[in-house]
């Protein structure tokens, strides 16, 4: 039998036996990069390439027409584009900015705070991990209108709040501070909401990224309550108003426009992670379900 | 420690107020209408298992489309997506740091794409004229004479919905499972070597999975969360509810259709529970599979 060699995952250094994943990952990792590829070429193709036939996948000139024509379409349709995304700005902030600090709060209690309903609270919890908000879209709908919420930005905002997994992936992460910190905040006469705020958020930081990235996620791209619990256009999100040009426009010219929208809609998500890559695979080195 | 008794509460109470209403009071809301006729205009009237038993019996849309589309394309993206996913971060854990996190990258960034007006994207590749990407390399190659209409086509579009599926699945369980592999500890790696572990195969039966099976089980409810979230994806691609020959119907379009177009808010929301109990039932597989309770 040959000697241990070392665990192979996470090598520092490259050698053959690697050779035989990236030869096998190859066609995955193309048709998991092509559609994106293409996208963004697609956004910034001029209308030459757009009509060309056969189609070309890479954009020869790229042009910046596609862009110019969406904010023209926006004014056009009497709503300034800058309308759709001063909602946005608004509805995420709220939406990042809230969600985060209650899912932090309430895993904050769940780990280091010992009460009665500590261990059903958890378990009701994680079984919502499982939820799918599209199975409840009528009750949501019957609730926001009995609220009269409908067609303000609290309709927009307040189905987001309670998240889940995040408040999972936070609490787990929590979990693995040492208790005696707390303990000795707390002999020397801290609050609970001093340690909260003076100790655990500083700690955190990881977990606060995770939670904030996937609030964005959420949110971002968030139909539901543009298509069901808000009928004024001027109210609206920009999620909304970029999809409503990826499916109106189905001619060709108009494609280009769609793919433009699609990247505005797709490229901050993309940035926020790469961003906060590092924090999220901390985070989720502590994410398992026991 | 002492703390005051209500203080965990006061911590909770955003949070659960919010959980409360639009989690819970939602899904009682939602198995309370599925007993009753309601059209959002007059009070619900009070109509026992009616709605469920016309679900199972007369509707057969329900029982010859939507539940064997939403069955196929659930079995597939869901336990498929989830195996994928735990291959590709198994095999991109035993890559260097810099290549791991590319790839890394480049597998995740899709699932961004979810929900979005990225669907806009499948519809110019999969387009049914000369001018869709498929089409063109179909007949540039000689391989086909007319351009196919995939997208509307009863035939085409359920395919069409797995692969997208599957292409946005690496989502964030495909994260945390990559996070339990790159943490596996090495002693045990050590030891499965002396006791006569030979191939990467082998361990990845023997030890990569079994220590990180709360992993496993977290990736596995956000593959099946993912699933049915993205239930809207077959009225995206086809632009229209219901779907062509209702071939992409999924069980979600169902609810839409009866629920916001139809208004028989009742009976969607009996559509609703059962699509519950499904995602239930998944839940549970995943929990007897990497489940450490019992």
């Amino acid at each position: 039998m040959a000697g241990y060699k070392g665990n192979r995952i996470a090598p520092k250094h490259f050698d053959r036996g690697q050779i035989k994943i990236y030869i096998i990952m190859l066609p995955l990792v193309l048709f998991m990069l092509l559609p994106i590829v293409f996208i963004i070429c697609h956004a910034f193709k001029p209308m030459t390439e757009l009509f060309a036939f056969p189609p070309s996948f890479i954009v020869k000139n790229p042009t910046l027409d596609n862009f110019s024509s969406l904010m023209k379409s926006a004014r056009s349709a009497g709503i300034p584009i800058s309308k759709y995304v001063f909602n946005s700005l608004i509805v995420t902030l709220a939406v990042v900015g809230i969600g985060t600090l209650i899912s932090v709060m309430s895993a904050y209690a769940l780990s280091k705070l010992k009460f009665g309903l500590r261990g059903f609270i958890f378990e009701v919890n994680q079984s919502a991990l499982m939820f799918v908000p599209a199975a409840v879209m009528i009750p949501r709908y019957l609730i926001i209108e009995g609220l009269g919420l409908t067609n303000t930005y609290l309709a927009h905002i307040f189905p987001l709040l309670a998240m889940p997994v995040s408040l999972f992936l936070i609490k787990q992460f929590i979990d693995g501070l040492p208790d005696s910190l707390i303990e000795a905040a707390v002999v020397d006469g801290a609050t609970q909401w001093t340690v909260f705020t003076r100790i655990i958020i500083p700690l955190i930081k990881p977990a606060l990224a995770t939670g904030i990235i996937m609030a964005f996620q959420q949110v971002w791209g968030y139909l539901d309550s543009s298509n069901l619990y808000v009928n004024t256009d001027s109210m609206k999100t920009l999620a909304f108003y970029m999809t409503t040009l990826a499916n109106a426009n189905n001619a060709v010219a108009g494609q280009g426009v769609a793919a433009a929208a699609s990247l505005i809609m797709f490229l901050p998500n993309l940035i926020l992670f790469i961003a906060l890559q590092k924090d999220v695979m901390n985070t989720m080195a502590h994410s398992g379900i026991k | 420690m002492k703390t005051n008794k209500a203080t965990p509460y006061i911590f909770l109470a955003p949070y659960l107020i919010m959980f409360a209403i639009f989690i819970v009071i939602p899904i009682i809301v939602a198995i309370a209408l599925s007993l009753t006729n309601f059209d959002t205009i007059q009070t619900p009237e009070w109509a026992g298992f009616l709605n469920y038993i016309n679900l199972f019996t007369s509707d057969s849309i329900f029982m010859q489309n939507v539940l064997p589309n939403t069955i196929t394309y659930a079995l597939i993206v869901g336990p498929g997506g989830y195996v994928l996913a735990f291959l590709l971060a198994w095999a991109i854990a035993q890559l260097t740091r810099i290549p791991r996190t590319i790839l890394a990258l480049i597998l995740y960034s899709p699932s961004l794409t979810a929900g979005t007006a990225m669907q806009v994207l499948w519809r110019i590749i999969f387009s049914g004229d000369r001018t869709g990407y498929i089409n063109a390399y179909l007949i540039e190659w000689g391989l086909i004479n007319q351009p196919i209409t995939f997208l509307s086509s009863a035939d085409y579009l359920l395919p069409i919905m797995i692969v997208v599926g599957l292409w946005s699945s690496m989502g964030i369980g495909f994260l945390s499972m990559l996070a339990g592999v790159m943490n596996g500890n090495d002693e045990l790696y050590e030891a499965g070597a002396i006791d006569g572990i030979k191939n990467r195969a082998q361990e990845l039966i023997y030890i990569t999975v079994p220590t990180m099976k709360p992993q496993m089980l977290f990736g596995a409810v956000m593959a099946v969360v993912n699933t049915f979230n993205n239930g809207m994806i077959g009225v995206q691609l086809s632009g229209s509810n219901p779907t062509p020959g209702y071939a992409g119907q999924l069980i979600v379009n169902h609810i839409d259709d009866y629920g916001f177009i139809r208004y028989e808010m009742g009976y969607a929301a009996a559509v609703s529970v059962a699509l519950l109990l499904i995602i239930m039932l998944f839940s549970k597989v995943a929990n007897k599979l990497f489940g450490e309770k019992e």
